[in-house]
């Protein structure tokens, strides 16, 4: 069989042997190991152990368990058509990522590229999505650890208000999927090509309407994550994201880093190389095979910033974020802006709508095989496709390197860092600020497996 | 305590997409209600808090594929009341039981540089293959209106009402036109058990059988109206049975049968 680890462009490589501690003499002192075996408030399984050893930290290692489901194997030998929808059942979360990553792969294996409404209407369902998996992220997993309570049910007694603020904003979200796609988990309109049915404007003006009232919720919501307390932690990262020259990047443009990458999509597998680790089900990817890299909204935001709205910005800036954010925890306060962006992009998609005559443009596959890549912005970071499909529209190879598991390596030197830094917190805190430092990349562990459980160590 | 104890939910996740367990959350009127009434007892997707067993009801989502999870849904029965398995993986085996058609060491070495690190079955199976199941809510994903019934249900001591009757009929009571009839576009809907609210059919589209097999379905009926007034040739039919509901048994059935 063809398209194995090292098809044409990109390769999956074994680990070279990296010890995050590296070699240390042996120091003498207790040990100490913290573990979490069943990480909660992240979607899917993984787990986390810490070692320390002598008040040093000798291992992190973030265990990714969900068991694998194969999806590039099997996609091969399908119609290209299905991808979309077959994709999109790698996670219940973002579905539509999955699905505008494989249309635009397979459009441009077909040479097509869509425009006009149809393209408008792609970005408007990706606002739908931010909106939908960010404030469930931002609200339901991640904003109890800054408030100090197991789950945002527990916190929903001391802050009612907050949490029917989430609920109707997710609703919301979940209203624009079910309109112009059908249902929010693995719609049902989306096609290579465009949509089965496009919207009427009368059928998207009540959720206008709502946006519209609504927006004061996603001012509120930036202003709340302004209001919390950060742990003072910054690092020199390097961002990766999509960026395109006149919009806040959903579906389409470059991949730039804000180090030295600016490549086309065609040549992602060149610069990103997945490797495989004995601890996880998770490939792990890194920049040329070496660099450390950070995928999602802070990478999106320090890239794309003078692509947000007037509003959004001066949003971001009153909540306290500056031009370049490199604090993970202050992750929640972009997930805010990029909320509040995303209602502000609704709206001015919806308005200015024109419903376009035809549903969908012809895509046919081109004589000899095609090769096709897409590489959009999930709400958890860049998610990339590749495929390649020959001339009766069957799918040969595919390739699919989630934004999980391009964050998985940067996910464990944070916790390296930051246990180094905390050492003297008690094992209970220390895990839950560890717990919170993972959710800082609202990781997607059903995506990433080709994903978490914690464990502290210390000796 | 004065108060009587509130029943105990717990949710599990084996091979799945999380999906089906983030209807629970999609609940945005009824969360609070239901949590209200209901001890969430185990939910990691959701809480840090867990507690411990027995449970009144469990939600199962996704199917087994590991020796561990072979293991670990035996320990979630004992524990269990009522067990319910909802979502099309845990009640078909999912999209991940396109590998019980092939050979899963090359699906292996296809994904991964190091076959050995990966432990994994042969086959994803659904969970009644391993436990009683007290009730299997279908769907890809589930519809959420339904989990509530169940739950409902469940804690009323009655039978939860979900119809097991074709998509067809939700079509003719949405005043749907019939896209196969009207525009030639081949739909499972005939052998699909309702559920979805017949969206794909309100999309132009055909059903794609994500609700799995109604109760008796007449597939190779269907297959051969497919085939004779519709063109569609062997290998798309197996496509076509061949999905998110692959392994429920009357769809495995169809798609071998147009196998060579």
């Amino acid at each position: 069989m063809s398209g194995k680890k090292s098809s044409a462009t990109g390769k999956r490589t074994r680990s070279r042997k990296r010890s995050a501690a590296g070699d240390r003499p042996k120091t003498r002192g207790k040990s100490r190991r913290i573990k979490v075996d069943a990480l909660a408030r992240v979607e899917g399984e993984g787990a986390m152990y810490v070692r320390i050893h002598g008040g040093k930290v000798k291992d992190v290692k973030l265990k990714i368990y969900e068991p694998p489901r194969f999806f590039e194997a099997f996609l091969r030998d399908r119609r290209f058509t299905e991808a979309p929808d077959i994709t999109a059942r790698i996670c219940g979360i973002c579905p539509i990522a999955y699905q505008m990553s494989a249309c635009h792969a397979m459009e441009m294996a077909c040479g097509v590229k869509i425009q006009g409404p149809l393209r408008d209407l792609r970005r408007l369902i990706y606002c739908a999505e931010w909106i939908e998996s960010h404030v469930l992220h931002l609200y339901m997993l991640h904003l109890p650890d800054f408030l100090g309570y197991e789950s945002a049910v527990h916190m929903a007694k001391d802050y009612p208000d907050e949490v029917n603020r989430a609920l109707r904003m997710k609703k919301l979200g979940n209203e624009i999927l079910e309109v112009v796609v059908g249902r929010a988990t693995h719609p049902v309109n989306v096609r290579v090509g465009g949509f089965h049915r496009v919207p009427t404007r009368r059928e998207l003006q009540p959720l206008l309407e709502n946006l519209k009232t609504g927006i004061d919720d996603a001012l509120e919501t930036v202003h709340l994550t302004g209001s919390l307390e950060f742990p003072d932690y910054e690092r020199d990262y390097e961002f990766v994201s999509v960026r395109h020259d006149d919009e806040y990047p959903f579906n389409e443009g470059r991949v730039k880093s804000n180090k030295d990458v600016d490549i086309d999509v065609t040549e992602f597998l060149d610069y990103f190389i997945e490797e495989q680790v004995a601890h996880s089900t998770s490939l792990h990817s890194r920049i040329d095979g070496e660099r450390v890299y950070l995928v999602g909204p802070m990478a999106r935001y320090n890239l794309n910033r003078d692509k947000l709205t007037p509003r959004s910005r001066e949003a971001a800036k009153e909540a306290g974020l500056g031009p370049v954010c490199n604090n993970p925890f202050k992750s929640i306060i972009v997930r805010a802006v990029e909320i509040l962006y995303s209602y502000e992009e609704a709206i001015r998609i919806i308005e200015n709508y024109e419903r376009p005559d035809r549903s969908a443009v012809d895509v046919v596959p081109a004589l000899g095989p095609g090769v096709g890549h897409g590489c959009t912005e999930a709400p958890r970071g860049s998610l990339y496709h590749r495929y390649k499909i020959d001339d009766d529209g069957l799918i040969l190879d595919a390739r699919i390197v989630p934004p999980t598991s391009q964050n998985q390596a940067v996910i464990e030197s944070d916790l390296y860092h930051f246990v180094e830094r905390n050492l003297s917190l008690p094992d209970d805190k220390l895990q839950w600020r560890c717990e919170q430092a993972i959710r800082n990349y609202d990781p997607c562990i059903s995506c990433s497996t080709h994903f978490l459980t914690l464990n502290i160590e210390r000796s | 305590m004065a108060k009587a104890k509130k029943p105990k939910l717990a949710v599990w996740k084996f091979a799945s997409c999380d999906g089906c367990q983030l209807a629970l959350l999609s609940c945005e009127d009824e969360l609070l209600a239901v949590a209200e009434r209901i001890d969430i007892a185990y939910f990691l997707e959701a809480s840090r808090a867990t507690a411990k067993g027995p449970y009144d009801i469990s939600l199962v989502e996704g199917s087994i594929t590991t020796p561990e999870d072979a293991k670990r849904i035996q320990k979630i029965r004992r524990d269990s009341r009522y067990l319910v398995t909802i979502g099309a993986c845990a009640t078909a085996g999912g999209i991940q039981s396109l590998r019980n058609f092939k050979d899963v060491a090359e699906f292996i070495s296809v994904v991964y540089a190091e076959p050995h690190y990966i432990e994994t079955l042969d086959t994803s199976t659904p969970i009644e293959d391993h436990v009683y199941v007290d009730f299997e809510l279908r769907g890809c994903p589930i519809n959420k209106i339904q989990l509530l019934e169940v739950i409902g249900a469940l804690l009323a001591g009655r039978k939860p009402n979900i119809p097991t009757h074709s998509v067809c009929a939700e079509c003719k009571q949405n005043a749907t036109p019939c896209v196969m009839v009207a525009h030639g576009t081949p739909c499972l809907g005939p052998v699909t058990q309702t559920g979805c609210g017949a969206i794909c059919p309100a999309y132009n589209r055909g059903c794609y059988g994500c609700f799995g097999p109604m109760e008796k379905p007449n597939t190779s009926s269907l297959s051969d109206w497919w085939h004779r007034q519709l063109g569609v040739e062997k290998d798309d039919l197996v496509r076509a049975f061949r999905s998110f509901n692959a392994y429920a048994r009357e769809f495995r059935r169809e798609s071998e049968d147009h196998e060579r």
